[in-house]
């Protein structure tokens, strides 16, 4: 479905991402793990047009999305939950969510009330705003916005950054069960031990390089990934 | 003196009709700010535009004075668009300092083109609505109407931004710009829209004021400060705290005037201005 050939990016003259191809496939979770700063943000942000590549192509069910627009990648497909959230603030739960299906809003009734049935906590919340959410209750906003485009590929940005513990473990519950409801995902984390129990397949991420890839078990499994990241 | 007095109440109501007025001027400006992060210095300058829009529209080309208004409200909007477009879209990243001297600027240039092509004298609409009586006291219907559209203003602007998509996204892009894109929405042309918005109740703020006021070049110099002090007072972008304080520095206007003298009415509402902002600096409502 999503496919990245030999994509460079960067930011100015500071360049995150060297020659990285990747690849998902329809219904499928897979994972993007590395270190802080090894440019999995800037990956996303990529794909999502946020950032401009300066090589390479990314296409999305054979079409190239290097010559769109970012404000247009969503109405092609790919909703984006960025790292931190970014809720708005001082937008109630239900304008968030509607901020979510701008670009698609004759569907909005339809689709909140699939997002309600998916956070009932959500609907509780409705009226609030967002910025008085707990931490987890705003990454449940945070997706059910994305949802709200009624996407083939989700993107997730560390979802359990800066969550307590407790709560983390919802979170990768939460993101199980949107695999599960049959939404194609690529999701970054440096949580690796917890996300590759989510993901069938994962990319090992270093230094804006494609270092490893294979399934999460082979990858668990993997000497490398097991001295350098899960201190085994 | 009574403190019940008819003028007295006379005067309360002159100030509620006065702050309807000025919260509908602050409207645009702080709409402005608060999505785009810029100030119009110019802003009383696009008003002097739309009013003398309808004063040629209207006495010179005789076009009927409610199309004539409709027709100054959609050329300022077109020019609060242009503004956008042409002189501030090239400093919105830049140093707050150089999008002051873009829009003053522009306030230079509107004043002396005005200048050039309309002269300099005071020119007015000929219209005199009658005043209205209750009991003893006497309101012009100019300022009730101006009144009610002002309001009519205010409500409209409210609801737009709660109960649209367009609107929701205005409210969303003044929280997280960067984002924007995510949700499918292109921070260009929300810009441009409420450019073009903030245009629009500046033109429609035009369209009221002409009904009272003569149109001269320099005009907007007599209540652009005012209009800035009080989206200052209310907290610059907050456009529910401009509303107020509109209403706050209209009565100082009117009740200081109605006590002492009427100049002693704005040298009262700028000594509270002062003075709020040593105990509030970012205004009464501000974050």
């Amino acid at each position: 479905m999503l496919s990245l050939e030999r994509v460079s990016a960067g930011y100015g003259d500071f360049q995150a991402l060297f020659g990285v191809s990747l690849e998902v496939n329809a219904g499928e979770a897979v994972a993007v793990i590395g270190p802080n700063g090894a440019g999995k943000t800037t990956l996303l942000r990529a794909i999502s047009k946020l950032v401009e590549p300066s090589a390479g192509d990314i296409r999305l069910e054979g079409r190239s999305l290097v010559p769109l627009p970012a404000h247009e990648v969503v109405a092609h497909g790919i909703a984006h939950v960025p790292e931190n959230r970014r809720l708005f603030p001082r937008l109630t739960v239900e304008e968030n969510l509607r901020m979510g299906a701008f670009s698609s809003r004759n569907r909005f009734h339809e689709r909140l009330e699939m997002v309600y049935g998916l956070f009932p906590r959500l609907e509780e919340r409705r009226r609030q705003p967002a910025g008085t959410l707990s931490g987890g209750e705003q990454q449940m906003c945070a997706i059910g916005r994305a949802l709200m485009s009624g996407p083939k590929l989700l993107l997730l940005d560390e979802p359990s950054a800066g969550l307590a513990p407790v709560v983390v473990q919802s979170i990768f519950a939460l993101v199980r069960r949107i695999c599960a409801q049959g939404y194609t995902v690529l999701i970054v984390e440096q949580n690796i031990r917890q996300v590759l129990k989510v993901v069938s397949r994962a990319y090992l991420l270093e230094a804006g390089r494609i270092r490893l890839t294979g399934t999460a078990q082979a990858l668990l499994a993997s000497s490398e990934i097991r001295k350098a990241y899960l201190g085994l | 003196m009574d403190i019940f007095d008819v003028f007295l109440l006379e005067a309360i109501v002159n100030g509620l009709l006065l702050g309807g007025l000025l919260a509908l001027l602050s409207l645009g400006l702080n709409l402005i700010f608060g999505v785009i992060d810029v100030v119009w210095i110019c802003y009383a300058e696009l008003i002097m535009c739309g009013m003398y829009t309808v004063y040629y529209l209207y006495v010179q080309y005789h076009w009927p004075l409610a199309l004539a208004m409709l027709a100054a409200i959609a050329l300022v909007a077109l020019l609060g668009f242009a503004l956008h477009q042409f002189v501030i879209r090239p400093v919105l990243s830049a140093e707050p300092i150089n999008q002051l001297l873009v829009t003053g600027g522009m306030l230079f240039f509107l004043q002396a083109a005005a200048t050039l092509a309309f002269g300099i004298e005071f020119r007015n609409l000929g219209v005199t609505l009658p005043s209205v009586r209750v009991g003893e006291m006497s309101f012009s219907a100019a300022r009730l109407l101006a009144f009610t559209l002002a309001l009519a203003g205010v409500v409209g602007l409210w609801l737009f931004l709660r109960k649209t998509y367009l609107g929701t996204a205005i409210r969303a892009i003044s929280q997280d710009r960067a984002i924007m894109p995510l949700m499918g929405v292109s921070p260009a042309r929300i810009f441009g829209i409420t450019s073009a918005l903030g245009g629009a109740l500046a033109g429609l703020a035009a369209c009221l004021l002409v009904l009272q006021y003569d149109v001269h070049p320099a005009i907007g110099l007599s209540f652009g400060p005012i209009v800035f002090l009080i989206c200052v007072l209310g907290g610059l972008g907050n456009l529910f705290g401009g509303f107020v304080a509109a209403f706050v520095f209209a009565q100082f206007i009117a009740v200081g005037g109605f006590f002492f003298h009427l100049e002693w009415g704005y040298v009262l509402a700028f000594v509270f201005f002062i003075v709020v902002m040593f105990w509030r600096p970012q205004g009464i409502l501000g974050r």
